[in-house]
């Protein structure tokens, strides 16, 4: 007999965006609503498979009684609650995260996505003045919190640094990395329950760290890869990816995904093999499947050498 | 969850700072972590690979997330440094009054801060001491400088002269107003004098004070001097009462929060005396760190039963058994006080298990701040005391519905809850009668910069400016600007003077009495020095969570800088328009109010023409 999960019953509650009401179940963020609703919502620290930290601040919103803007993907709707998403203190709050983050951060690999609400919001970062020199290796993490040098204003901040590379099977480029927490996230209570690294430091001199910022072998890491999985800007990624983009022959377009099932243990997991040249470049898993949601083990996501072994 | 530890191992003496806090304890309680660190600071002067590991085993918390909090505070330090470290107060309220010229003369005799391995010195935000600028923090742990230690590592060797026999983990003190020879003395362990709380209370002992009748009156540490100078009575009222009569009496009062936020005290109290949940906490908010605020401070030193038994009838009203004091870093006499006057007050029976005999339950337990401002807004504070870094949560949900551990939680600043003694002994309507609207009471003031007396004064809600300056000895000659609530606040005029101090007339003039900072400034003052310490301090003191603030703060300060310095790119038309844009996101779309209001007193020192030409 085939058991349907009819999940769990919800009351109906009603949520006016931009003047047009909607009724959703309980529970529901106002992203959910907007996504529905197919409105094209920035975001880039929530992902479905994550509990939203609600820290990039690019999905917000006005909500009718609130002076401060909402996240909309962590803000849960309420019966009678007023929305709106087309005001100009929404579009320039949006402006300015992405702009922003683009003053501090390489966003060159953050997808089309990113690189469209660029454009459609407006973000110029270049009017903070030229980047300033990127920091030696491990010297951002080494700054002592509530202590920096006085700026001279000449150059802007950034978070430029050079790649980690410590390990077989990925690196770190945070010169990328927007302290979205999603690395943090997976491989803490959300997915993998290993909590080699978290956010160390603090405000802009934060970074994403292991105990005293050992290589990764030397901390709790298991390699599971899920931190790849859920980075959204390309500052944690394989060293297979790593290479090929370093040796300029990283081909996306060329790219081709197989879905298959991971042979390693029971469970069977879907794998979706990202192929570029005939040659397994990548292995993720979609967040939306039931089993993995999109997390995968050291297995899974790095165990394919003997498929090509040719 | 399996640990894995680095291979380090942590030397005896940082076993024993550790082992002295954790005790017996064998379950996981990240909640130790801070306490933890204190410890291991306080005995060995920093935090190493082995030290972290230890406590990591020793409360169950993963090293990276461990690392994560050590590295967050700026009162501990993941790398080996000087054991005795003085900190010295660079901020607004004591830069042009002293702590420039004093950090020079550190620089002289101490060199660079951090060159030296067994005393060093170094810059610090607003510690709280305005009224006797320019102010130093000491952190003086009892391990024996790096270079006495060679081949020795577990050498400790206690200060030749410590002042405080009962804390063999190092000791730390204030000292205000500070000169470099006073400062390098006390480095070398010379005993530091305790605070007078009558220089900082200029009004002590006059005959129409409510908040500071007993400062300079009451032996601070003497529960029967508190006795009898009335204490204990309001508390022998509320139980007597009821709980629900309390709360109903504070709503009545229509009390505000006193920190800076303002929201309506009763709401909070009722909310968690209504919830259903079992379990529940009321945490006193002690982490003062507003540049500009000292009045939390004094209470404490100088009044401390009287926060310990205010805590006691919040903690009873709203159904708590226990309170969480968590009382900033930087103030040792203050913790000293309370630390003293809680075991006091468990002694004879007006905490524990049977308070006052009445039955009801309810304890307090002080915990110490580690240098971050952040933990001053409410749920940072929650998570610091969680053991965790200290980062705003999202709200909804509220405090009084998922605060401390997830329990409903009334959170109140000290200076909120002293004011509840007030109304249990004469009512709520009596104490609505004094002020206005929804301002009402009376209000603590921290005067500082140039005015003749500078202290915390206690006026009725609805005082003008004016008035509260004759009585610190007159509006001062030249005056230029006061810096009103803080660097969260925002600069007014001497033509603004008339300015009823309530929430609604600061409003209309659109300031705000945040944590009651009236920072004066005369006009031979560097306005761009300041308004570039106040960038700084908050792109330090931002957690760095969110992206407008963490980002926001950074460029606002070069944005500043260039301004300062002549540079504008694009003129200053443009760079007026970028600091408006930062402004306004930080402002709409930040987390928590550190973010909010970051912009605040840069925004009115422009528009206001305090540097350049008036912008508004």
């Amino acid at each position: 007999m085939t058991v349907v999960d009819l999940g769990t019953i919800r009351r109906l509650v009603s949520v006016t965006v931009d003047d047009v009401e909607h009724r959703v179940p309980e529970g529901a963020t106002i992203m959910d609503v907007l996504d529905d609703a197919g409105a094209d919502t920035p975001r880039l620290c929530q992902a479905p498979n994550l509990t939203p930290v609600n820290a990039c601040r690019v999905c917000v919103v006005e909500v009718e009684g609130s002076r401060p803007l909402v996240p909309s993907c962590a803000r849960r709707v309420e019966d009678g609650m007023v929305v709106r998403t087309d005001t100009e203190r929404v579009a320039h709050s949006r402006k300015m995260v992405l702009e922003l983050l683009a003053s501090a951060n390489d966003l060159s690999e953050a997808g089309d996505d990113v690189a469209r609400w660029q454009i459609e919001y407006g973000a110029d970062p270049e009017r903070y003045g030229p980047p300033g020199p990127p920091a030696a290796a491990g010297e951002r993490g080494n700054r002592h919190a509530g202590h920096h040098s006085l700026p001279d204003g000449e150059t802007r901040a950034t978070v430029a640094q050079p790649v980690t590379v410590d390990n077989d099977l990925y690196v770190r480029d945070y010169a990328r990395c927007i302290l979205c927490y999603k690395c943090v996230e997976a491989c803490g209570t959300d997915a993998q329950n290993t909590f080699a690294i978290a956010v160390a430091g603090r405000g802009f001199d934060a970074t994403i760290s292991t105990e005293f910022a050992v290589p990764l072998p030397d901390s709790a890491c298991v390699y599971c890869g899920n931190c790849i999985g859920v980075c959204p800007t390309g500052a944690l990624k394989s060293v297979a990816e790593h290479e090929r983009r370093e040796a300029g022959t990283w081909d996306p377009e060329g790219e081709t995904v197989t879905s298959t099932i991971c042979s390693f243990c029971g469970v069977g997991c879907t794998l979706e093999l990202h192929v570029q040249d005939n040659t397994i470049v990548n292995v993720t898993s979609p967040h939306d499947h039931s089993v993995t949601h999109g997390h995968l083990c050291i297995k899974g996501r790095f165990g394919f050498q003997h498929v090509q072994n040719r | 969850m399996d640990l894995v530890l680095l291979p380090d191992a942590a030397t005896d003496a940082e076993r024993a700072a550790v082992d002295g806090v954790v005790g017996t304890v064998s379950e996981p309680r990240r909640d130790l972590l801070l306490p933890a660190f204190h410890a291991v600071m306080d005995g060995v002067g920093w935090i190493s690979r082995g030290a972290l590991s230890y406590v990591c085993e020793r409360l169950h918390v993963p090293p990276a997330e461990a690392y994560g909090v050590a590295t967050f505070y700026a009162l501990f330090s993941v790398t080996p440094r000087a054991p005795r470290v003085a900190h010295v107060c660079d901020d607004v309220g004591c830069a042009a009054f002293g702590g420039e010229d004093l950090c020079a003369a550190m620089e002289e005799r101490l060199g660079a801060p951090g060159e030296r391995d067994d005393v060093t010195w170094t810059r610090s935000p607003c510690l709280g001491l305005c009224e006797r600028a320019p102010a130093v923090f000491l952190q003086r742990a009892s391990a024996s400088p790096p270079s006495e230690r060679e081949g020795n590592p577990d050498a400790t060797r206690a200060l030749e002269s410590s002042p405080h026999d009962d804390e063999p983990g190092g000791d730390h003190a204030q000292i205000a107003p500070a000169t470099a020879d006073a400062v390098v003395h006390a480095l070398d362990g010379e005993d530091v004098p305790g605070p007078d709380p009558v220089v900082s209370t200029p009004q002590a002992g006059a005959p129409d004070l409510e908040l500071l009748s007993r400062v300079g009156v009451v032996d601070p540490a003497d529960l029967d001097s508190y006795r009898a100078a009335g204490g204990y009575a309001g508390l022998r009222r509320a139980l007597a009462v009821g709980s629900a009569r309390v709360v109903d009496e504070i709503t009545v009062a229509s009390l505000t929060g006193r920190g800076g936020a303002a929201f309506p005290t009763g709401t909070k109290w009722a909310a968690v005396a209504g919830s259903p949940e079992p379990e529940k906490y009321l945490v006193c908010n002690a982490d003062e760190s507003e540049p500009g605020t000292f009045k939390d401070r004094v209470l404490m030193e100088a009044d401390p039963f009287a926060l310990v038994e205010a805590m006691t009838v919040a903690g009873i009203a709203v159904g708590a058994r226990t309170g969480y004091l968590y009382v900033r870093g930087e103030y040792p006499a203050a913790e000293r006080a309370i630390e003293r006057a809680v075991a006091e007050a468990r002694r004879h029976g007006y905490l524990g298990d049977d308070v006052m005999g009445s039955g009801r339950v309810f304890d307090i337990e002080v915990r110490r701040g580690a240098g971050a401002y952040i933990c001053g807004e409410e749920t940072a504070l929650m998570n610091s005391l969680e053991g965790r870094r200290g980062e705003p949560r999202a709200k909804p949900p509220f405090p009084t519905v998922a605060g401390l551990f997830g329990r409903p939680t009334v959170i109140n600043n000290v200076e909120t809850l002293v004011n509840v003694l007030r109304i249990v002994a004469e009512g709520g309507p009596a104490f609505a009668s004094v002020g206005s609207g929804r301002s009402t009471g009376t209000k603590l003031f921290c005067l500082s910069g140039v005015v003749s007396r500078p202290g915390v004064y206690e006026v009725p809600m609805g005082t003008t400016l004016r008035e509260l300056l004759e009585l610190a000895g007159g509006v001062p000659a030249d005056l230029r600007a006061i810096l009103l609530g803080g660097a969260a606040g925002s600069f007014v005029t001497p033509d603004q003077l008339d300015v009823p101090l309530t929430l609604e007339g600061t409003r209309e003039i659109g300031a705000t009495l945040g944590s009651g900072v009236v920072l004066c400034f005369d006009s031979s003052t560097d306005f761009a020095a300041v308004l570039r310490r106040i960038a700084g301090f908050f792109r330090d003191e931002s957690c760095g969570q969110c992206v407008p603030c963490r980002v926001g703060t950074v460029r606002q300060e070069e944005a500043l800088a260039r301004i300062v310095r002549g540079r504008e790119i694009g003129g200053r038309t443009v760079e007026l328009q970028l600091l408006r844009d930062v402004d306004r996101v930080m402002t709409d779309a930040s987390i928590c109010g550190l973010g909010q209001t970051a912009a605040s007193a840069v925004r009115s020192a422009l528009a206001l023409g305090l540097i350049g030409e008036e912008t508004s």
